[in-house]
């Protein structure tokens, strides 16, 4: 990947001037290449990484696996883009393996997501089978640790 | 009342008390008085050594692995270290007789002193420089001999420095490219004209690459790998910088079989081993840490490339460093010395920055920078070294 999208992806909050410095390149092209990468849709928007854990929420969120057929025409994008439109969708993917399509989603309460599970995606037309597991606990979320390392004290001046 | 300490003279031999105290150690007890400093002034990474090689050692230490290994150290670290050399920096070394892993580069390097210098013997080195040069030579007796290197330079050494400095009691030519404190490295066409000088006065080159996997804009050079070199090289590299190992303290030497026979002389009897638990790790860092040291090395690149704009913008002029994680500044614009600016600048900002004079009376007007620590400390200290540089340009003109 491109040092840009490195740099962005580290710390989207980055200001264009510093990127000029760190990648030694003049600050309108650092800007025109990051207007470049919006417009193209390869960066799709700018997010905090929030560890859900530390707020009292009370949500949840699980992972599902779901079976589907196929259709003639369109394969699974059509039932695939069925199920992405609902907001408790966060993300989802089409899979290899013992099922089709993996889906992240986030509810009020167990009972939230069970609901949704049987009566809005279970009755999908294609829809075969679902499994849901509920997430306990966010380790690491988007490449970043959601605890805290021990940090150990470099000496403040060494050779 | 014989005997009182104060009238007596010293227990500690003339030799030693005439080696002076480190420049750094001194700046580090005054930094140390200090809360919430803001210290470029760290010769190490910031960077936690890789998980894979940690685990390594905790791996190594869940099977046992608690006890000596051959003085040489574990055969099998010695062949990966004989595979990457020829790889990376094109030079051959037998892993039985002419690798010997030693306790960091330090250690190294003070075998590597002590077997080829002695009394009535200079040592030619390159100023500003690494702290224990000159202390290192002066233990095994032999005589220290600076060469000054400035900006017209771009701090690098030219063969024809080297040709000026050389007396017939030349032995050795110490070099440390990438250089600590000046970020500077030499190009492959520099080596080879010192390469041709070394062999035609029949002198020994010892070489610390420490820094050498922290080169950020061409190939990395070993003089080990100039023609006639190899067998007149000791070749000293290690673990602390390429894959932030600094305290697993482990590094080694590669020299020809009689040189390195002499180390390994040193080295059984005082030190025995470099620590087990290390080696594993070292072992691990070269088979499967590729790309630890890319990734660090293109951090090290980026924080390189903003500390050089923003400083030069600040007006403390200073070269693109080539290599290592210093910057090198000018900062005797002011009136006042490198080491009255260091702490001025501790004093009023909290920012600590060794004084370029630890490095050698050459480093004089200079102060080193180390970016071995987070973009954001970096962008801090440039704000604060900002707001100071601004108080003193009026009082400058
Ligand atoms: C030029 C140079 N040589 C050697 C060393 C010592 O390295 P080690 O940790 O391998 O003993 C350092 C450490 O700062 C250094 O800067």
């Amino acid at each position: 990947m491109d040092e840009l999208l490195k740099l962005l992806r580290q710390n989207a909050l980055e200001s264009p001037e510093n990127l000029a410095r760190l990648l030694n390149q003049p600050v309108e092209e650092i800007r025109a290449r990051i207007a470049r990468y919006e417009a193209d849709g390869i960066i799709r928007g700018y997010q905090a990484i929030v560890n859900e854990d530390r707020l009292d929420l009370n949500r949840v969120r699980a992972v599902i696996e779901i079976k589907v057929t196929p259709e003639r025409e369109g394969g699974f994008d059509k039932v695939a883009n069925r199920i992405s439109r609902f907001p408790e969708v966060e993300s989802m993917f089409l899979m290899s393996g013992g099922y089709d399509l993996l889906v992240f989603v986030r509810g009020q309460t167990l009972q939230d997501v069970a609901g949704f599970v049987s009566e809005r995606l279970a009755t999908i037309h294609g829809v075969v089978s679902t499994a849901t597991h509920f997430m306990l606990k966010t380790y690491k979320d988007q490449g970043v640790l959601m605890f805290t390392e021990p940090t150990h004290e470099r000496i403040q001046v060494s050779p | 009342m014989s005997g009182s300490r104060s009238a007596r003279k010293s227990f500690v031999t003339p030799h030693m008390r005439n080696i002076p105290r480190s420049g750094i150690r001194d700046f580090f007890e005054i930094v140390s008085t200090r809360k919430d400093v803001i210290s470029l002034s760290i010769g190490e990474p910031d960077f936690v050594t890789p998980w894979h090689i940690r685990e390594a050692s905790m791996d190594a230490l869940d099977h046992g692995a608690t006890a000596y290994t051959a003085n040489h150290g574990l055969l099998e670290l010695r062949q990966a270290i004989a595979g990457y050399i020829a790889a990376g920096f094109g030079a051959t070394y037998d892993p039985r007789t002419e690798i010997l892993i030693t306790v960091g580069v330090s250690e190294a390097l003070d075998l590597a002193i002590r077997a080829v210098a002695g009394p009535g013997d200079d040592v030619l080195y390159h100023e500003p420089c690494y702290v224990s040069y000159a202390p290192v030579i002066r233990f095994a007796g032999a005589n220290p001999v600076p060469m000054t290197t400035g900006v017209d330079s771009q701090f690098r050494l030219t063969a024809g420095m080297i040709e000026s400095a050389i007396t017939p009691n030349t032995r050795v030519l110490l070099l440390n490219f990438p250089s600590n404190p000046t970020g500077a490295v030499l190009p492959r066409s520099e080596l080879e004209a010192i390469a041709r000088l070394v062999v035609k006065h029949d002198l020994l080159v010892i070489s610390d690459e420490i820094y050498i996997e922290l080169t950020y804009d061409g190939p990395m050079n070993s003089i080990a790998s100039c023609p006639g070199m190899r067998d007149r090289t000791i070749l000293l590299n290690g673990f602390s910088k390429t894959w932030a190992m600094t305290g697993f303290r482990v590094g080694f030497a590669c020299a020809p079989p009689e040189v390195l026979e002499a180390m390994m002389k040193i080295h059984q009897y005082t030190m025995l081993c470099a620590p087990i638990l290390s080696q594993k790790a070292a072992l691990e860092a070269l088979r499967n840490g590729d790309p630890d040291k890319a990734h660090m090395r293109s951090v090290y690149a980026q924080r390189r490339n903003f500390i050089h704009g923003r400083l030069n913008e600040i007006g403390l002029p200073c070269l693109l460093p080539e290599g290592a994680f210093y910057v090198f500044p000018f900062v005797g614009g002011f009136g006042l010395t490198a080491r009255e600016f260091s702490l001025r600048l501790l004093d009023e900002e909290n920012v600590a920055c060794v004084p370029g004079t630890a490095f050698g009376a050459c480093g004089e007007g200079f102060m080193r920078c180390s970016y071995a620590t987070d973009l954001d400390n970096i962008k801090e200290a440039m704000r604060r070294l900002e707001r100071f540089v601004g108080r003193l340009r009026p009082a400058a003109t």
